[in-house]
């Protein structure tokens, strides 16, 4: 599980950064992309790996916390997510803009050759 | 009771602001702007009155002048707090001091080149200060996002081919640090169990020393993401093409953009690495050093190499960046409070005179032709032209002697920039140069390369400006610029707070210093919150004491 989890991470960390640092743009939003979902499972990791367990406890009286997951991780996936995916939403928009104006999608507005 | 509220209020208002104006049509944009203005002067007052309570103290959940509001009445660490102490109310003061002069600014004209100007400007400032009012590690992540995402509407404002493209390098950077960002705090998380700041503080000098150097790992990681938005050396060649690219009231708010990285590298590593460190204590001193000396040297040479005037100008904020970088490094090491105290009126002095600059930037270089022709092609795109509702007159006063009172106020921005007497940018650099050569914690040579380098940067800055000076003020074929008098009573507003700083310099400076001592005695900081009682378990006993 943990084996297949990091490497899971390392995998999309890796194509994340390989496509950040090359010169379309299409392929940096990709990248950026790949990189957040990497994040995104590391900080559900950061919250341990409890399989088959629910991350809310019942309510009162003494609870026995190594059966249950911890909810901390989850909540905060949830909100990087939310701002991870608005945020590529405008990044995209800026992309398109970019490619109207300058007629081409190299990241710099222009062709190397040029 | 409302008192205890004021905390809060700089987050609420510009949010509320923000949100109410985004229900009115962008054509009304007399009465957004006089909202926008009514929101920013109030935060100014309620800034300024909690940097009064952050001074005296004496409210119910009060440390030493340090404040603590629990958000939802959860009992600290398991919810999120704001904490209000000397560094976070100066910080919020200096906002409010930049947001008025760069709306009223913005009103001449650049308000009319784009969409939702002003609340997207209202939301620039909840982030600003949320950012520096909250101490939970993830909040202060949610706050930066909120003030990166206003930040690249605020950039692209204007729209035009070199914003975009500018827009895009400064969206992908930042989304890459605040990945890393994430990174670094989850890393946090999974190592101590915690993500409030006061907490940690308490935890690590107890820290078992097998999980010390993934901790490390994991605020290295975080100091990088905050490097990004600080533009320390390596990370900070986005920076000047963004900036110069910004429209100008836009680049006058950007002044204090990077100095949000700045705080949070200083609270932390304060709160983390400072003397209670245990084995931790210093962590990461010798680094923020080198990277303050290269950030001053690049910027340094940054300034002496550029052509125009908006480049330099970004440039000189590197420079203030990289000189409260490399302070923060000494104090870290054990240098003592006496330079931070100069550094931290150095920021507020230097983000004061490069904010305005950047407004100044537009107007002086206004008869080259090249912005009213892109102002002019933006109105187009956007069918901006049409008619106003609220019939704004499109001239103004233009004022008189145009080319003395920019000149004037040039030479002012100069002469602080530089360093030199009598402004305070000289008043600053002497406390950091006197802290400097008293300190006995690190080698001289370190301490004499910096005061070298700190120098230098003044003159390289006096050079630089004053060449870009003269080909504007005193080359004999001049076109006059037309300058409205909304667009340089700003800068005038913002050099006589300048000079209001110079003329208290001697109380700011024991404000200065008694941040400076707080930020090194982190006790209060790191128990404080934990004594802080909830409302609802405080309610009775304050219902008993009325009389």
């Amino acid at each position: 599980m943990e084996i297949i989890l990091s490497a899971a991470i390392g995998i999309l960390s890796a194509s994340g950064i390989w496509l950040v640092l090359r010169p379309r743009s299409f392929q940096v939003i990709v990248g950026l992309c790949l990189l957040s979902y990497a994040v995104n499972l590391f900080i559900f990791a950061m919250g341990r790996l409890t399989p088959g367990a629910p991350p809310i406890m019942p309510k009162g009286g003494f609870v026995d916390p190594t059966l249950y997951a911890d909810p901390l991780p989850q909540a905060l996936v949830l909100t990087a997510i939310v701002i991870s995916f608005a945020t590529t939403a405008l990044f995209l928009v800026v992309m398109i803009a970019s490619r109207g104006l300058t007629g081409t999608d190299h990241v710099d507005g222009k062709e190397r050759s040029q | 009771m409302i008192g205890e509220h004021l905390i809060i209020a700089p987050i609420l208002i510009p949010f509320v602001t923000g949100a109410l104006m985004l229900l009115y049509d962008d054509r009304r944009r007399a009465a957004k702007f006089w909202l926008s203005i009514v929101s920013a002067a109030a935060q100014l007052l309620i800034a300024v009155q909690l940097v009064i309570r952050a001074k005296t103290g004496g409210d119910v959940s009060d440390w030493e002048g340090i404040s603590f509001y629990l958000l939802g009445d959860w009992a600290a660490p398991y919810g999120i707090v704001l904490v209000l102490d000397r560094l976070a109310a100066m910080m919020l003061v200096l906002t409010g001091l930049l947001a008025i002069p760069s709306l009223v600014y913005a009103h001449a004209g650049w308000n009319r080149q784009g969409p939702h100007y002003y609340s997207l400007f209202q939301f620039l400032l909840m982030g600003l200060n949320g950012a520096f009012l909250t101490g939970d590690l993830f909040n202060l992540f949610v706050f930066f996002e909120i003030l990166l995402a206003a930040s690249y509407g605020l950039l692209l404002h204007g729209s035009g081919q070199l914003r975009v493209r500018a827009g895009m390098h400064y969206i992908a950077i930042n989304l890459a640090a605040s990945l890393l960002f994430l990174i670094g705090v989850s890393l946090i998380y999974g190592v101590t169990g915690t993500l409030n700041m006061a907490h940690l503080a308490n935890l690590i000098a107890a820290m078992p020393g097998e999980n010390r150097p993934l901790l490390h790992a994991a605020v290295a990681v975080l100091a990088v993401a905050f490097l990004v938005k600080a533009g320390s050396w390596p990370l900070s060649f986005w920076l000047p093409t963004a900036y110069m690219a910004a429209a100008a009231p836009v680049g006058a708010m950007f002044a204090i953009m990077t100095k949000v990285g700045i705080y949070a590298i200083v609270r932390l590593s304060m709160l983390l690495f400072g003397d209670t460190g245990g084995a931790s204590a210093g962590f990461g001193a010798g680094i923020l050093i080198i990277l303050g000396m290269a950030t001053v040297l690049f910027g340094l040479l940054g300034v002496l190499s550029s052509q125009g005037l908006g480049r330099m100008a970004a440039h000189s904020v590197l420079i203030s960046s990289g000189t409260v970088l490399g302070i923060t490094g000494f104090a870290l090491a054990g240098g003592g409070p006496g330079m931070l105290a100069g550094a931290l009126y150095y920021l507020v002095a230097s983000t004061l005179a490069t904010s305005a600059l950047f407004l100044l930037i537009e107007p002086m270089s206004r008869e080259d032709g090249g912005i009213a022709a892109m102002l002019a092609l933006t109105a187009d795109a956007y069918g901006l032209d049409g008619a106003d509702l609220d019939e704004v007159p499109d001239a103004g006063l233009a004022i008189p002697a145009t080319m003395t009172v920019l000149g004037i106020c040039f030479a002012l921005c100069v002469l602080m920039l530089a360093g030199l007497p009598p402004l305070p940018g000289f008043i600053g650099k002497i406390a950091m140069v006197q802290a400097l050569m008293a300190q006995t914690a690190l080698p001289a040579g370190l301490a004499w390369s910096f005061i070298a380098l700190l120098i230098l940067s003044g003159f390289a800055t006096l050079i630089g400006m004053a060449r870009i000076g003269i080909q504007t003020f005193w080359s004999g074929d001049l076109v006059l610029p037309r300058v409205l008098a909304l667009e340089i009573a700003p800068v005038i507003a913002l050099l006589a707070v300048l000079a209001m700083t110079t003329v208290k310099a001697e109380a700011m400076l024991r404000y200065t210093a008694g941040t400076a001592q707080a930020l090194h005695d982190t006790a209060a900081y790191a128990f404080g919150v934990f004594a802080t009682p909830r409302a609802a378990d405080r309610a009775p006993d304050d219902q008993g004491d009325d009389p």
